[in-house]
């Protein structure tokens, strides 16, 4: 159980602290006001700051892993790229087709962006720190990443491009064929916790097993297919490589963006990397136990600070998998979508169902248990991955002599 | 303060729709049309039914949205191919007739319901109590509303996708 300590201690609460000092001489009803504001500001700063950050670390990392330096020329180590690439960015010349639908093709970028900082809402960053606490904290965060489907047609729609329009409808079938895996993968933590409010399932997660072994829903068999299943259609809905066909630089045209440059074509970038943070920390939230600590005696460390540790490791790990894998065709991407990962979602959830149901099961039963489940998730996938790759690998090439 | 609040949700949401409705270009209405779901949502969160409106959002501000739209691009060739009056008198009467039973029984529904009494004590409901709701006595009106929907969306792709004989666009 949880020792009385931790909860307490200076640096866990020094964020509140803080706050009340700016806001405690207010009256009532302003210091609500007052809070909510520094809760936008403080969520916009730090993510702001994390993604011209991410930028930087992703191509540091990228050119590290093609066997390059990576941007070194602005400040040392080039840490000063994001300034120059932002002033860059910002100044440019902002071009909008003659024949474009001028309104829809300001508000395409607007309300992707708007829609993906508000997911960072309901997500609880420490044990004090959630922003917003609602009793259907899940299915907000889901509902307002939904509107990024619209906000992509309207720019492709708006562009009055065919190039814009096509890739926008290929953007879309990618998106919503991942959509249905994403939904999928995250019931059977709500079956397993009974409630979808965010703060709910991160107390879900928060006893230790034998007094050390955290349970995170990523250590049970159910939990672990659900957050492989979450990870990559988290790949595929932020448009990250390899599933970055929509605006596939080196082929496409930039897809539905080809039409936007300066500040929009910004907005859509910083739209992607919100869609990959937030994913990531609703990922942490989920699977990864939230802020809690992997270790009873590594709770001095505060949680914001385990919450974020989890989420910069699950975005190294994004930007790993965008230097590892090649990219893949719009056929094996729905076929994957389809033929696969919603087969899995859907077997994980009876997976999840045993596994709720056999909740009292104890000795030996617990093994048949865990032999059960093990075998209700791994059989599946063997059995489908070998049926989806039958003709189609192993590859082989003949080559001139 | 929450009546101009509710008047201001009504004006966004019958506004849009009515302008959907007489908009030329179909995907601005239907752009509008999203534009008035997102009001009822609105509506919904500001009664406090959190459940419903963001199943509101996530149904039809990112599923239906992206069916219709579909469906429009699919079976419209240009941004002017747009009738806005009706092909025939007898389909005009059809959807007059149509509409007006839908009214009818929306009207006879909504005057002839006796609703309970709102309690003092906020209307949340809580998230459980819902799904137990609808997957207990309301799982057979959940299932028919779905099926009316597949085939109402099946049935403007049919309508929508009709080709004059005449024309030999496609052949070689």
């Amino acid at each position: 159980m949880m020792p009385s300590t931790p909860q307490d201690s200076l640096l866990e609460r020094a964020p509140q602290l803080l706050r009340d000092l700016v806001t405690s001489h207010l009256p009532e009803p302003w210091r609500w006001f007052a809070n909510s504001l520094i809760a936008m500001i403080v969520i916009l700063a730090v993510f702001g700051l994390l993604f011209a950050a991410l930028t930087l670390v992703e191509r540091k990392v990228l050119g590290r892993v093609q066997n390059r330096p990576g941007p070194n020329r602005t400040g040392p180590f080039g840490l000063l790229q994001p300034i120059a690439d932002g002033i860059k960015m910002l100044s440019k010349e902002d071009i909008v087709p003659r024949d474009a639908d001028h309104i829809l093709h300001f508000l395409a970028p607007v309300i992707l962006l708007a829609s993906t900082v508000m997911a960072f809402a309901v997500i609880p960053y420490g044990r004090h720190l959630v922003p917003v606490d609602l009793d259907a904290a899940v299915l907000y965060f889901f509902a307002v990443g939904a509107t990024t489907e619209l906000a992509v047609f309207m720019a492709g729609w708006s562009s009055h491009n065919k190039y814009s329009l096509l890739a926008a409808m290929r953007a879309l079938a990618q998106l919503i064929s991942y959509e249905l895996p994403l939904l999928l993968s995250w019931v059977p933590v709500v079956m397993i916790s009974g409630t979808l409010s965010t703060t709910g399932i991160v107390a879900a997660q928060s006893a230790w097993k034998w007094g050390w072994v955290p349970t995170w829903n990523v250590f049970t068999p159910w939990g672990f297919a659900g957050f492989a299943v979450f990870m990559v259609a988290a790949l595929a809905e932020s448009n990250r490589s390899p599933f970055d066909l929509p605006e596939a630089e080196s082929e496409l045209i930039a897809g539905h963006l080809t039409e936007y440059s300066g500040c929009k074509y910004v907005f859509f970038f910083m739209a992607e990397y919100f869609g990959m943070t937030a994913l990531s920390g609703m990922a942490v939230t989920l699977f990864l136990g939230g802020w809690h600590a992997p270790l009873p005696s590594l709770e001095f460390i505060p949680s914001y600070a385990w919450f974020g540790a989890k989420l910069i490791t699950l975005l190294v790990g994004f930007i790993w998998i965008r230097a590892t894998f090649p990219r893949l065709r719009i056929d094996q991407l729905t076929r994957f979508a389809w033929k696969f990962l919603v087969p899995l979602a859907l077997i994980n959830l009876g997976t999840t169902a045993f596994w709720s149901l056999s909740f009292g099961w104890t000795g030996p039963l617990q093994l048949v248990r865990w032999a059960v489940a093990i075998v209700l998730v791994v059989v599946p996938f063997i059995v489908m991955g070998r049926r989806l790759s039958s003709g189609v690998a192993p590859r082989t090439y003949s080559y001139a002599t | 303060m929450t009546t101009a609040l509710l008047l201001l949700i009504c004006l966004v949401t019958l506004g849009s729709a009515a302008t959907a409705m007489l908009l030329r270009n179909l995907i601005h209405s239907v752009l509008l049309l999203i534009g008035s779901w997102i009001g009822v949502a609105i509506f919904y969160l500001s009664c406090g039914a959190e459940f419903v409106a963001f199943a509101q959002l996530l149904v039809y501000v990112g599923a239906v949205s992206m069916v219709v739209l579909f469906a429009v691009l699919l079976t419209r060739r240009s941004r002017t191919d747009v009738t806005v009056s009706a092909d025939t008198v007898s389909r005009a009467w059809s959807a007059v007739m149509a509409g007006g039973a839908v009214l009818a029984v929306l009207l006879y529904g909504a005057l002839m319901t006796t609703l309970p009494a709102a309690s003092a004590h906020g209307p949340a409901a809580p998230v459980k109590q819902l799904g137990a709701e609808l997957m207990g006595i309301h799982a057979a009106s959940l299932l028919v509303i779905g099926m009316i929907l597949t085939v109402a969306t099946l049935g403007s792709v049919v309508i929508a996708s009709e080709e004059p004989s005449g024309k030999k666009e496609d052949a070689p």
